[in-house]
């Protein structure tokens, strides 16, 4: 591989809103000691606990109902 | 029925025409009569199923052609001209009817609410949708999921930085990454065997009807036009961020009615896979375009708009017909 993942640290994107986005494969440890594992290129790790394919996120942080704007993404 | 996998590649047939502008169309592809005149150009209905099918006929030939339609034809410049022609005509109507905002974040902004008590397709086929109404759902959307993410790559020498890189990482996902048995739309194609559905390549073209047509053409509108960038990207922007929910509740129609593990890994794969496309499309897509070219800020949010648009049209034949009892295909299948 040109870019071996021991060349540099590996990127985490943490944003207040929404899941945490970490480069993939990844290898997680669940807290009943299950792994669950994804090749995907990024993976979205859910923060806000609602998720119902926990550790993964599936976008069940949304609002419910259209709030002021929090300020733009960037 | 035959197995999916087994079947070659094949160049779909030409299909029956459905008014004066695509039987003429049809008819020149096949080597027997003139393309259709300026005259029934002019008075066409945008939407209609006439020019829909002549579009989407048009379009075809930069995918996989029609068999025993010279491959040439792509690239004839009469053809091109009566394109042209067709195109104009949707765009506008595309406009007029879409347009809401000119700023790419507050066109997303809406689609990123997730109402408890939502409607659509999806919540109906989720709470009472039966197995026929899974398959005619499945049919008519086949003609966009054998071509999913096809049409988006065109637009990738058209960006720049990370624009560019984000969407070729999606694009790579969502050609299996690498592996031929996951690319996803060999993965619609699995669901279309466990519904009894013929996953062959525009076998369902006929049976669609120019809503679900439209939700192609402005896919392959987008993606061949590099003027259109900013719209195709808003386009991709807006389908990876209603995917994910509305692939779970697909997931759970499937699991309800007993469809099949094929056709339930379908969506419960969106509702992860998609998860993560929207957050790169958003932040590195979307965003970086902005930073590259501020100016298509209002095409993002026209693409935004008119992806919601064309599938709110859609979803309304749909249900309009389920609600009544009613098939809502032009075909049976």
């Amino acid at each position: 591989m040109p870019n071996s993942p021991a060349e540099r640290p590996r990127r985490i994107v943490a944003h207040r809103e929404g899941p945490m986005l970490v480069e993939g494969p990844v290898e997680i440890v669940l807290e009943d000691g299950t792994t669950v594992s994804s090749d995907r290129f990024c993976v979205a790790l859910c923060t806000c606990r609602r998720s119902r394919v926990f550790p993964w996120c599936d976008t069940s942080h949304r609002r419910r109902s259209p709030a002021a704007r929090p300020g733009a993404d960037h | 029925m035959e197995p999916a996998a087994k079947r070659p590649y094949a160049e779909p047939e030409l299909p029956p025409s459905r008014g004066e502008i695509s039987a003429a169309l049809i008819e020149y592809l096949r080597g027997t009569g003139p393309l259709p005149g300026d005259a029934a150009l002019a008075g066409a209905d945008p939407l209609g199923d006439d020019l829909q099918l002549a579009l989407y006929v048009c379009y075809e030939l930069h995918y996989r052609g029609f068999a025993g339609v010279d491959g040439a034809r792509e690239w004839d410049p009469e053809l091109l001209r009566v394109r042209a022609a067709l195109e104009r005509p949707f765009l506008a109507a595309l406009r007029a009817g879409a347009t809401r905002h000119s700023r790419a974040d507050e066109a997303l902004d809406e689609l990123l609410v997730e109402p408890a008590d939502g409607e659509g397709v999806s919540h109906f086929l989720q709470d009472k949708g039966e197995l026929w109404q899974l398959r005619e759902y499945a049919a008519q959307r086949s003609v966009y999921h054998l071509k999913e993410a096809d049409p988006h790559a065109w637009v990738l020498p058209r960006l720049w930085g990370r624009a560019k890189a984000g969407m070729a990482a999606v694009e790579f996902d969502e050609w299996g990454g690498g592996r031929a048995e996951r690319v996803h739309a060999q993965l619609f194609a699995d669901l279309m065997t466990d519904l009894g559905l013929d996953p062959s390549y525009g076998r369902y073209l006929d049976a669609s009807g120019a809503e679900a047509l439209a939700v192609v053409n402005l896919m392959s509108l987008f993606g061949l036009h590099r003027e259109l960038r900013g719209a195709l990207v808003g386009h991709f922007a807006a389908v990876e961020t209603t995917s994910s929910p509305g692939s779970r509740r697909l997931a759970k129609a499937m699991r309800r009615t007993g469809a099949g593990p094929a056709a339930e890994h379908f969506y419960a794969e969106h509702v992860e896979a998609d998860a993560v496309h929207e957050q790169v499309v958003r932040r590195e897509v979307v965003a970086g375009l902005l930073e590259e070219e501020p100016h298509l800020d209002a095409d993002i949010a026209f693409g935004v708009e008119a992806t919601g648009w064309v599938e709110d049209r859609l979803a309304d034949r749909l249900l309009e017909a389920w609600r009544s009892g009613r098939s809502s295909l032009r075909a049976a299948v």
